[in-house]
């Protein structure tokens, strides 16, 4: 008897060349293409509106292309890049209303910027100064979390109380509320993730799933992860899924206000796949050369989710070279910006490290606290005295 | 005052805790129409809903992340596990979320979750239900551990633990479950949740325990006293923080310290216990701490627990030894 043991056949999980699965409303070379069922949920975008979103992802790739280069200056320990990511993430980001929650992995710099979150904060956690310096209750925007998954539950439980607070299928626009939670097609074999779609679906939880499937666990293909497209699981569970181009910021766009709104009718969860490619390296330690062909980098090179958006608005006469500059440059402040705010944040005083274990400080860390600060200072002392 | 088994402290305080705040939720396994496979949540569900006493899916980490959302949503999660061997599949989700999310947010994110773990053996159950896992989590900082050993702690102490901010893992001795005592249910806690408590004074030793052991070394103080011993008991309460001072107090007195746990010897309670009188009790000690604990086995089969768990002879025994120096 044979075990087949191999990697199996990459069309089983990956989309055909033209895939009528896959939701696209804007061609890699900026063809608007008609769509009868999202159409209606982009009706409201305006020139202006592409604009902004062209806005974004320029800027949201700037961000990350910075952090990539403090990285290599030594200012970050670490830099986990979204490049190539951008249009999943504006695209989904914009779709929030203010009052909307989100749970993110670690990638998810392009939603920060969404959301409002200061980028300068986002790189606290990776320069080894705080692990997640912004306000998760400002902005909406929950702390990264590193042990991929763990946030689909935190989300599903938000939902949960969502739920409890009245705040779905009112009606109100205002209130009716709605979670996302982000992950990849690693995260998507982790139990965590499995128990949350089954939690959503037993409560008909007002949580998007929208997984950024990347191609890539760092080293491991989606051929790793599954045999079936990852949004097809969603059947399973009992609730809707869907694929749509994740370079495609207009059909991310459609495609997560459907489901958000479908969350806040109190219709319950939907999976969305952005069928997306990780352009760089998993993170800044990590090296793809070892396990992936450069001809892929080349190929996804033309699906650009930026350049599309520049070659629409373009063909459409909805913007000239005055606004692409004017973008570029506000892209250089906002990099000056990013170097200035990295270098100036302050390392954390060492007996800060016992401010926040607990609300209350309890006797035994006061006492370790004590210790600490009190050797600390026996070298002060004796730099006194020589 | 009425009279209640530990048990059903449990429950009354629980429906205390949710007739006080909207916001507790009771949640886990079977905690429903069922009222939980010891009865612990029984009619709750009936009075409260079932959007507030909730039958979750059968998957801990699921029980324990939703309530991470549910607390970040401004919610009291009161979450069950079902039993102290099935709260390792939700280890990431209790040591890596729950016990680090104050203190990965700097102090803006606070956690008020309590897990209820009925631990320990005795009862004669099958392998994973007799467990006493709770140094694993005494060693995460960022969470409060405690046990109870008797109906009127264990009324008070769920409400506490349901009104501190801070993420609690909440031990009941289930064999003890059925264990009566007069609770006066319009009082007042005695004692904060973090405080240890000399429940038996004496002067010739110091036994340390907690959860199901406390009844365990009362017995035995009672059957030394018989033999004109006189052993001080302390019921340490909480493990996460430690309440030392009362330790301290009473080691320096009696100048001897038994600790007595059922969970494994190396790296348990007892270990630590014992570091802590050795370096602040160091000149009144006459004796070594000594630790009365179960083995470092896997729980065995029910045929042969009553060799395995700390019983009344083995806690004199050890005392016999420290004695003897």
């Amino acid at each position: 008897m044979t075990v087949e043991t191999g990697t199996p056949a990459a069309g089983d999980a990956r989309p055909a060349g033209d895939d009528p699965e896959l939701v696209q409303l804007l061609t890699p070379e900026g063809e608007r293409r008609p769509n009868a069922e999202y159409d209606p949920l982009v009706a409201d975008v305006t020139d202006d509106d592409v604009r902004g979103f062209y806005r974004d992802l320029v800027l949201a790739r700037r961000i990350d292309t910075e952090a990539v280069a403090l990285q290599r200056h030594g200012e970050l320990g670490l830099w986990a890049s979204l490049l190539g990511q951008e249009g999943a993430q504006v695209g989904s980001g914009r779709a929030l209303r203010r009052q909307d929650h989100v749970f993110p992995t670690y990638r998810e710099h392009g939603v920060a910027w969404c959301r409002g979150v200061e980028p300068g904060l986002l790189l606290g956690l990776f320069r080894g100064v705080d692990q997640g310096g912004w306000d998760p209750l400002e902005q909406n925007f929950h702390l990264y979390t590193i042990v991929v998954g763990a946030q689909t539950l935190h989300a599903t439980g938000y939902a949960m109380g969502i739920q409890r607070d009245g705040a779905v299928g009112t009606g109100d626009p205002d209130r009716d509320t709605a979670v996302i939670a982000y992950f990849g097609d690693g995260a998507s074999s982790q139990g965590d993730v499995n128990e949350a779609f089954i939690w959503a679906a037993v409560n008909n939880a007002p949580v998007v799933f929208f997984c950024q499937n990347n191609q890539w666990a760092i080293s491991e293909p989606l051929e790793r992860q599954t045999r079936v497209p990852l949004y097809r699981r969603a059947a399973g569970f009992g609730f809707p899924g869907v694929r749509v181009d994740g370079n495609d910021v207009l059909a991310c766009l459609a495609v997560t206000r459907a489901a958000l709104q479908r969350a806040r009718d109190g219709e319950g969860p939907t999976l969305v796949e952005a069928y997306t490619y990780r352009m760089g390296a998993h993170t800044t330690t990590d090296d793809p050369t070892r396990y992936r062909l450069a001809a892929d980098l080349e190929h996804w090179k033309l699906k650009d989710p930026i350049e599309r958006v520049k070659a629409y608005l373009t063909r459409s006469g909805g913007a000239d070279h005055q606004f692409f500059d004017a973008v570029d440059a506000e892209a250089e402040r906002l990099a000056d910006h990013l170097r200035t705010f990295c270098r100036e944040l302050p390392d954390p005083a060492p007996t800060s490290i016992f401010d926040h274990v607990y609300v209350e400080p309890t006797p035994p860390l006061v006492e370790q606290r004590d210790e600490l600060a009190a050797y600390l200072e026996s070298f002060a002392a004796e730099e006194v005295r020589s | 005052m009425t009279t209640m088994a530990l048990g059903k402290a449990i429950n009354a305080g629980l429906r205390r805790a949710m007739e006080r705040d909207a916001h507790v939720l009771v949640m886990g396994e079977d905690v429903g129409k069922l009222g939980g496979v010891f009865r612990v949540t029984d009619g709750l569900q009936k009075d409260f809903g079932e959007d507030r006493v909730i039958d979750t899916p059968l998957a801990e980490s699921g029980i324990v992340g939703t309530a991470v959302g549910l607390a970040l949503r401004g919610y009291r999660p009161v979450c069950e596990i079902q039993f102290d061997g099935f709260i390792f599949p939700a280890t990431d989700q209790i040591i890596s979320q729950v016990a680090k999310m104050h203190f990965r947010s700097g102090g803006r994110l606070r956690l008020p979750v309590v897990i209820r773990v009925p631990f320990g053996g005795g009862i004669g159950a099958v392998e994973h239900h007799s467990e006493s896992p709770e140094a694993y989590f005494v060693h995460t900082p960022g969470l409060k551990v405690v046990a109870v050993s008797n109906p009127v702690d264990a009324y008070w102490m769920i409400q506490q633990a349901i009104e501190l901010d801070d993420p609690v893992l909440f031990f009941e001795p289930k064999r003890r479950y059925w264990d009566k005592a007069e609770v006066d249910e319009d009082g007042s806690a005695d004692l904060s949740l973090a405080a240890a408590r000399v429940v038996q004074a004496g002067t010739d030793a110091t036994v340390v325990a907690y959860g199901p052991m406390v009844r365990t070394c009362l017995d035995a103080a009672a059957a030394a006293g018989d033999e004109s011993r006189s052993l001080e008991v302390i019921d340490l309460r909480s493990l996460s923080p430690l309440d030392l001072p009362i330790l301290y107090e009473s080691v320096r007195k009696t100048g001897r310290c038994i600790v007595v746990h059922e969970a494994p010897r190396t790296l348990g309670g007892g270990a630590e216990v014992a570091a802590r009188v050795t370096e602040e009790c160091f000149y009144s000690l006459e004796a070594p701490v000594i630790r009365v604990t179960g083995f470092d086995t896997p729980y065995p089969p029910a045929r042969v627990e009553e060799e395995y768990l700390p019983d009344l002879d083995r806690v004199l025994d050890g005392v016999d030894r420290a004695l003897a120096y």
